[in-house]
């Protein structure tokens, strides 16, 4: 019997050539930045600028410059922090476990994808730091160092401490990988560069790439290996970071499903942040030919996929609060969706299991504009998926004598802008100087013959 | 000698002495170094002179910038006997403030007072504090004071001003120009003396006293009904039925401090005495003590005198007395089962009135005479000697001074201009007198308007005495020299009366003592030892001379028409009944920001005054409170309006309206000044008395506008949370001793090992039987607290203790709306609901008149303490005595301690709090004088750590280490948390559980097994036990003796 199977259509649209690609991707370093990008930089650089100003009052004035108070201890920092967090795992998911799973498609996303990973982790660090009463002392006594205070020793028990070990392996991780996948195309920038300064740069960044077959094949090696080292990163990641809610004693967070449910959403919004992310560069520095429809399809059946383990995650928690017969556990989820908090709960419900449902229908899967706009709907419903956990589990706890209303402070916002604003400096510098495209391997999937036949056999 | 001297020499060549060595022989060294300097070298610094120079300029003028702190620690060159640097000595005193007194026993550090407690050999006050008397060694060190004496607002001295007031003095008598000598009721006895001097001096001057708030009622009533003009003593330790009508007596009324204690004898149940005492409480506005009532019904002051009269003529109606003719008020919810309960515990009963009318006073009077409480619940024989200002004649001065008939006054420590309702006319009069002194602390309102100040010392700085009691004296004495220029009044007035002999008070004190109580005594026969003696003890009781109170007279007629006339049973209109608070109190102590930032014991509002309303007359008049902000409405009294956030009060009689005396402070100081408004000018006049109620004239209106009030507690139901709150009625009690106890099961998969006595059944195991983590071992000592739940009253003095033992900050009105108040250990009040149990939107809503618990919460030191595992950098640690110990130094802040904390007893510092200017209203804090107060066995914590209770560890360290000193361990006595050292209810026990003859051991019936303790008492609970932290607090069963036929009446 004949099998004949479809020829899958080409993952580079346009009919490009391997010099097109190099032309392409080089053409954005080498350029002048356009007008788009300037103006992206100058809105980035006054977000910064504004939240630096937040920041810095409040590390001169204290934490109380924050709207919390004695029964809400942690409010936007640690909202921020998982938000930021899970937004970090998407770059790793696509080049890591896409990867092993041979999924081609990935590769006209993954620079930018790590490198927004890389981003986001560094504005996550942020906050844990942030928040600390005693930042001077804190970022480093946080830390299992030798010291001279006796035994003191960090405490093992805590899922802060396992924060600290999870987050930083993952960033190194991530950022080791993101560098080795770069180096190649250092190269071609190196090679093509005119001018003595960028020549010496790129030069060095491209640690002396000779494009040998055997350097090659080291780097694949390596790609692989250590695609292998980040593969469970991304499961054990959120997973760490939902613990600081799961090991507490607190209703609402005193969830075994949070490690799943966490890491789904995880997912879930960092797709939805490189969806935003790559549809800008897309439109801006005309990728249309590399990133196709074809690939948004792809990003946003991913969220269609998470986003409903988020959903069915919800609906477990309110199963559990019923089932457990804890009376503080029930109160917290029917204080969750009706208490004085129900906005950002249901703002919540809409924005991740609603919102997402949408895409089951080919013409807004398929639509930029609609992908584009259901990708910031759904990051701004994992942002108060955080808040929701985080707030309303603390404001209304066990004892009714401490139940307390946050209200969230110019300086909380502040600092939020200041990692946003640091975030997107941050990809604007990348996506200028570096090619946001990978290169290298973009040319591994041209289209290899000119035939239009549709079938091979 | 000389002859002999040898001669060492340098070297051959000065041996030699050849002329080349003579020509240098004087220089150190013979040749020319290579110094730099050199004339040629001057100019031609090398680069690495440059970078040393810059290197050098740099550092110095940075450290020139930091400025160094200046730290004055100056040793002692002679050590004075009794001060032992790090060791307190205890000194007994006599707090005297504004009128009120207890007996108190000050600990001084290094020559500093630090903490007041209370004197156990007083039999006045029991050994007992409240927070006001906690409180008061803040004002000690309050920087606004006066410095010195003052003439026409400008600093003096004391020569000079004690010369012009008596040359204007004598000049004034000359002429046969009038004196008045203003001040409060004198409780000392010496003091008195003093001023009788001062009145033989000047013949024309009259000794005039007041109280701010008047219980000339009382005295008026028992002058009429006994022939005795005084304010009997009350005794509520034998009270088995107590009908209070609007008498705060646990918060306010006279001597609160001993009442609270009295009452919460009779309120303490255990297995072998299964009885209690029974309160009804009719009042208009929720008091502390009618949150503590078995039966509290809500009644306007409109009809109080109907309903007293009622009562009256039930009882007369059975004692055979004749009745009153009054109108009858209708049905009064319980007011017959009262009649029966008192009249089934005849002499085991009392019946008292917050009233300022003496025609209710004198039917209080009557049924307790009836009752035959007098000479067992009541005895006039040893009456209070507080509180007895005769008003009539202060008004009678305000007359005459506004006429220009008083030439001059004398204020001593009285504030009139503030705290008289006829303050503003006074204040208008004394333009027109000559010679107007002060000796106030401070130049507060009626100060300000004395030519003369001559600032008195505080009571701790001052030797004085104390007779609030006939036979029961206290001595007060300094605790440290005068702080300020400022000179004990007592001084001034023998100064300024020119007296024969000294005029040195403490002398007079002495012969005071000598003459009058020295001989009244037979144990001592040395004076010198008397004295020591009595000032060790602080106190000394003789037997006082009898009164002889007449049979009670009493003339139903008269009564009935002063009832008729000042009383209306259907009044339409709105009331206002003005109040004390249970910290500010009177507003003396109103610059004090420990008081101000005191929760009140019913709205939790701190640092404002406000108006409360019933729940009723809120919903009519459109007054809501959303999210702390609460309505805004202008309060019209008769012509005059105020503006004034309105609490919406559960428990209030519908159609009265609260106001909070005791703001409106214009120059007490920073703290107070500009909060709230004076209620004093609205105590009206009704009769023959200043009635704290304004019956007519009173209007309401709610404005658009909202105010947001800073509560410590912004939900005010347990939600029906059996976890929480634990209760039960009497009778269910005396039926089951477990009664009200939620013990909570889980069910597990497993059948777990058996524990702690419980059974297993199918799994089903107590929460304690289930634990992820090892007991700890407590090899030494297990410290615990048990917290009765029945006899806290709620009063708060536990907080204020802390506040002063631990060194808690202060942070104002702002920072309590951010809900980030400091207190160690709060108290929470919790009201019931009428809604069921699952209806948690219901729950939300407090019945109408509500059941009130008060649960004191601290930090519960859990044995498996969820903030210890959470902590990254092991901040929080448990200690092997039971102790969840927090170190500050070691605290990076990340708050997710607090947060895992269930009980939410921990605080943390968002700001720096000491030494900064936002928080100058944290006077312990942020200035040199106020820091004294500080316990410096406590550190300040700094900014962007966390604290929280540490069950007073300084003062467990101390206890071991004296009983080490000894060689024995520790027992109860030696160790005690300041909370309950200060709790006038004894409701807060703490103690060593390790030790079988503790008094908590022996409370929770501990049965030692196996290494583990296993408490035996049904009624002790912990709060949350299903979680698993097991705290090492316990909670008592709240018991209301209210029987269960009742309960929905």
């Amino acid at each position: 019997m004949e099998v004949i199977s479809s020829v899958r259509p080409p993952l580079v649209t346009g009919g490009k050539t391997v010099a097109d690609v190099t032309e392409d991707i080089c053409m954005q370093v080498e350029a002048k930045p356009s007008r788009s990008w300037m103006m992206g930089m100058a809105i980035s650089l006054t977000a910064l600028a504004v939240g630096f100003y937040a920041l810095i009052i409040l590390l001169w004035e204290g934490i109380g410059m924050w709207g919390l108070n004695k029964t809400v201890g942690w409010a936007w920092d640690i909202t921020n922090f998982v938000w930021w967090v899970g937004i970090g795992h998407a770059g790793t998911l696509i080049s890591a476990i896409l990867l092993l799973f041979r999924q081609k498609w990935r590769m006209s996303i993954n620079r930018a994808a790590e490198a927004m990973t890389i981003f986001a982790v560094l504005c996550a660090l942020m906050f844990p730091g942030f928040h600390m009463g005693r930042l001077w002392l804190g970022f480093y006594w946080a830390l299992p160092l030798p010291n001279t205070f006796g035994s003191l020793w960090v405490n093992f028990n805590s899922p802060l401490l396992w924060d600290v070990f999870a987050i930083s392996t993952y960033f190194i991780v991530s950022l080791v990988f993101w560098y080795i996948g770069l180096i190649p195309d250092f190269a071609t920038i190196r090679d093509r560069a005119t001018h003595k300064i960028s020549r010496i740069i790129y030069g060095a960044l491209s640690f002396g790439w000779d494009g040998g077959a055997r350097t090659w094949q080291r780097y694949e090696s390596v790609a692989l290996i250590l695609a292998g080292l980040a593969t469970p990163l991304v499961l054990s990641v959120h997973t760490i970071v939902s613990f600081d809610f799961a090991t507490s004693v607190i209703p609402g967070w005193h969830t075994t499903i949070f490690p799943p449910y966490f890491v789904a959403g995880a997912i879930f919004s960092g797709f939805a942040m490189v969806m935003t992310l790559m549809l800008v560069a897309r439109h801006v520095m005309g990728l249309k030919d590399y990133i196709t429809v074809y690939h948004i399809e792809m990003m946003n059946i991913i969220i269609i996929v998470t986003g409903s383990i988020v959903g069915i995650a919800y609906l477990t928690e309110y199963f559990i609060a019923w089932y457990s017969g804890v009376p503080a556990e029930q109160y917290a989820f029917y204080n969750r969706a009706t208490g004085p908090y129900w906005w950002a709960y249901w703002i919540m419900m809409t924005c991740n299991v609603v919102s997402p449902q949408l895409f089951w229908f080919k013409q807004i899967r398929t639509s930029v504009i609609a992908s584009f706009v259901l990708s910031i709907v759904v990051n701004i419903g994992m942002w108060f998926e955080r808040f929701v956990i985080i707030v309303t589990s603390l404001h209304r706890d066990y004892l009714p004598s401490s139940w307390a209303m946050f209200y969230p402070t110019f300086y909380d916002v502040g600092v939020f802008l200041f990692s946003l604003g640091f975030f997107f400096t941050c990809f604007l510098l990348f996506a200028k100087f570096f090619p946001v495209v990978n290169m290298a391997e973009m040319k591994s999937i041209l289209k290899a013959t000119v035939s239009d036949k549709k079938t091979l056999k | 000698m000389k002859g002999n001297r040898k001669i060492y020499w340098n070297g051959l060549e000065q041996l030699s002495n050849d002329p080349e060595f003579v020509k240098h022989a004087d220089r150190e060294f013979p040749e020319e170094l290579p110094l730099p300097g050199d004339a040629e070298k001057a100019n031609s610094g090398t680069r690495r002179d440059f970078l040393k120079m810059m290197g050098f300029s740099v550092a110095a003028a940075s450290l020139a910038a930091c400025e160094a702190p200046v730290r004055k620690a100056i040793p002692y060159l002679n050590k004075p006997v009794d001060v032992d640097p790090g060791i307190p000595n205890f000194y007994a005193s006599t707090y005297m403030m504004g009128g009120d007194y207890c007996s108190i026993v000050v600990k001084t550090r290094e020559g500093r007072p630090i903490k007041i407690t209370g004197n156990h050999l007083s039999g006045v006050t029991k050994g007992k504090t409240n927070a006001q008397v906690e409180a008061s060694i803040l004002s000690l060190y309050d920087i606004e004071k006066l410095n010195g004496p003052i003439f026409d607002g400008v600093k003096s001295e004391w020569s000079i001003i004690d010369k012009d007031i008596i040359e204007q003095l004598k000049a004034i008598s000359l002429r046969g120009g009038q004196i008045r000598l203003i001040s409060h009721t004198i409780l000392s006895p010496a003091t008195q003396s003093v001023i009788d001097t001062f009145l033989t001096k000047y013949p024309n001057a009259r000794h005039i006293t007041y109280d701010a708030i008047s219980y000339r009622g009382i005295t008026q009533a028992n002058k009429s009904n006994f022939g005795l003009e005084v304010i009997p003593g009350y005794d509520f330790s034998k009270a088995e039925v107590v009908v209070s009508f609007g008498a705060d007596f646990l918060g306010t009324w006279l001597q609160p401090i001993r009442f609270s204690h009295d009452y919460a004898r009779l309120r303490k149940v255990s297995r072998e005495n299964r009885h209690m005492s029974r309160h009804y409480q009719y009042e208009g506005l929720m008091s502390l003590t009618g949150a503590n009532a078995d039966y509290r019904i809500p009644v306007k002051p409109s009809s109080e005198g109907f309903v007293v009269g009622k009562l009256y003529n039930i009882l007369a109606a059975r004692a055979g007395y004749q009745t009153l003719d009054i109108q009858d008020p209708g049905d009064v919810k319980f007011l017959t089962k009262a009649a029966d309960n008192l009249w089934s515990s005849r002499g085991r009963s009392l019946v008292v009135s917050g009233s300022n009318d003496p025609a209710i006073q004198e039917l209080v009077n009557g049924i307790n005479s009836m009752l035959g409480n007098y000479g067992k619940t009541i005895d006039l024989l040893t009456p209070l000697n507080m509180w007895r200002g005769k008003d009539e004649e202060m008004d009678e001065f305000i007359q005459e001074a506004t006429a220009g008939r008083i030439q001059a006054v004398i204020f001593y420590n009285a504030n009139p201009v503030y705290n008289h309702p006829r303050g503003e006319a006074l204040s208008q009069a004394l333009e027109g007198v000559e010679l107007v002194v002060s000796t106030s602390d401070r130049i507060d309102e009626t100060a300000s308007l004395a030519k003369y100040v001559a600032p008195d010392h505080h009571f701790l700085e001052s030797w004085n005495d104390s007779e609030p009691v006939p036979g029961h004296l206290s001595l007060g004495q300094p605790t440290i020299t005068p702080i300020f220029n400022t000179r004990q009044a007592q001084d001034s007035f023998l100064v300024w009366s020119e007296a024969a002999e000294s005029t040195d008070y403490y002398q007079f004190l002495r012969k005071t003592w000598e003459e009058n109580y020295f001989n009244r005594q037979n144990k001592i026969n040395d004076f010198q030892r008397f004295w020591d003696q009595s000032l060790f003890d602080g106190v000394f009781t003789y037997e006082a001379d009898n009164l002889t109170p007449g049979e009670l007279a009493i003339d139903p007629g008269r009564i009935a028409s002063a009832i008729n006339r000042n009383y209306m049973p259907e009044n339409k209109g709105l009331e206002l009944i003005l109040y004390q608070k249970v910290g500010i109190g009177d507003g003396t102590q109103a610059n004090n920001p420990w008081l101000q930032e005191m929760p009140d014991p019913i709205t939790k509002v701190v640092w404002d005054n406000y108006l409360t309303v019933s729940v009723k007359d809120a919903a009519e008049m459109g007054i809501t409170t959303e999210s702390n902000e609460f309505t805004l409405a202008n309060l019209g009294i008769f012509d005059q309006t105020l503006t004034l956030p309105v609490v919406i009060q559960p428990g209030q009689a519908k159609g009265t309206l609260g106001l909070a005396l005791g703001y409106g402070r214009e120059r007490a100081g920073k703290v107070a000044d500009g909060i709230g408004v004076n209620a004093f000018r609205f105590i009206s006049q009704a009769d023959d008395h200043w009635s704290f109620y304004q019956l007519d004239g009173i209007t309401l209106e709610a404005l658009d506008d909202r105010y947001e009030l800073a509560q410590t507690q912004t939900h005010h139901t347990f939600m029906s949370r059996s976890n929480v709150i634990q209760d039960a009625y009497l009778s269910q009690y005396q039926a089951d001793p477990g009664a009200g106890r939620f013990i909570p099961k889980i069910y597990t998969t497993t059948h777990l090992e058996k524990k702690l006595g419980e059974e297993d059944l199918d799994g089903v195991v107590h929460p304690h039987a289930i634990s992820l983590w090892n007991e700890h071992e407590y090899p030494n000592h297990h410290w615990g607290m048990v917290i009765d739940l029945n006899s806290c009253i709620g009063c708060g003095s536990c907080t204020i203790a802390c506040q002063v033992e631990n060194n808690v900050p202060v942070v104002g009105r702002e920072e309590v709306r951010n809900r980030r108040d400091m207190h160690w250990i709060r108290i929470d009040r919790y009201y019931s609901s009428e809604a069921p149990m699952d209806d948690w939107s219901g729950l939300e809503e407090a019945a109408e008149n509500p059941e009130v618990t008060f649960q004191p919460m601290l930090c519960q030191h859990c044995n498996h303490a969820p903030c210890e595992t959470v902590c990254p950098v092991v901040a929080t640690t448990h200690s092997t005595e039971g102790l969840n110990q927090m170190t500050y130094n070691r605290c990076i802040g990340t708050r997710y301690c607090a947060n895992n904390c269930p009980y939410k007893v921990r605080r943390f510092n968002w700001f720096k709090y000491h030494d900064n200017s936002q928080f100058n209203v944290n006077l312990s804090m942020s200035n040199s004088l106020g820091k004294m107060v500080l316990n410096p066995d406590v550190v300040v914590r700094s900014r962007g750590v966390m604290e929280k209770c540490t069950f007073c560890i300084q003062r467990i360290q101390l206890g071991k280490l004296e009983a080490k000193k000894e060689g024995r361990r520790p027992v109860d006595a030696d160790i005690n948390t300041a909370c309950a050292e200060a709790c006038p209810a004894d409701a807060i026990v703490f103690g060593d559980m390790n030790d079988q003859d503790s008094r908590i051991s022996k409370m929770l019936r501990l049965n030692y097994r196996d290494n583990e303790k296993i408490v035996q008492e049904e009624r002790a609970y912990h709060v949350l036990e299903e979680v698993g932290a097991r705290p090492n607090i316990f909670y008592y069963t709240k018991i209301r003796n209210k029987d269960i036929e009742d309960l929905n009446a």
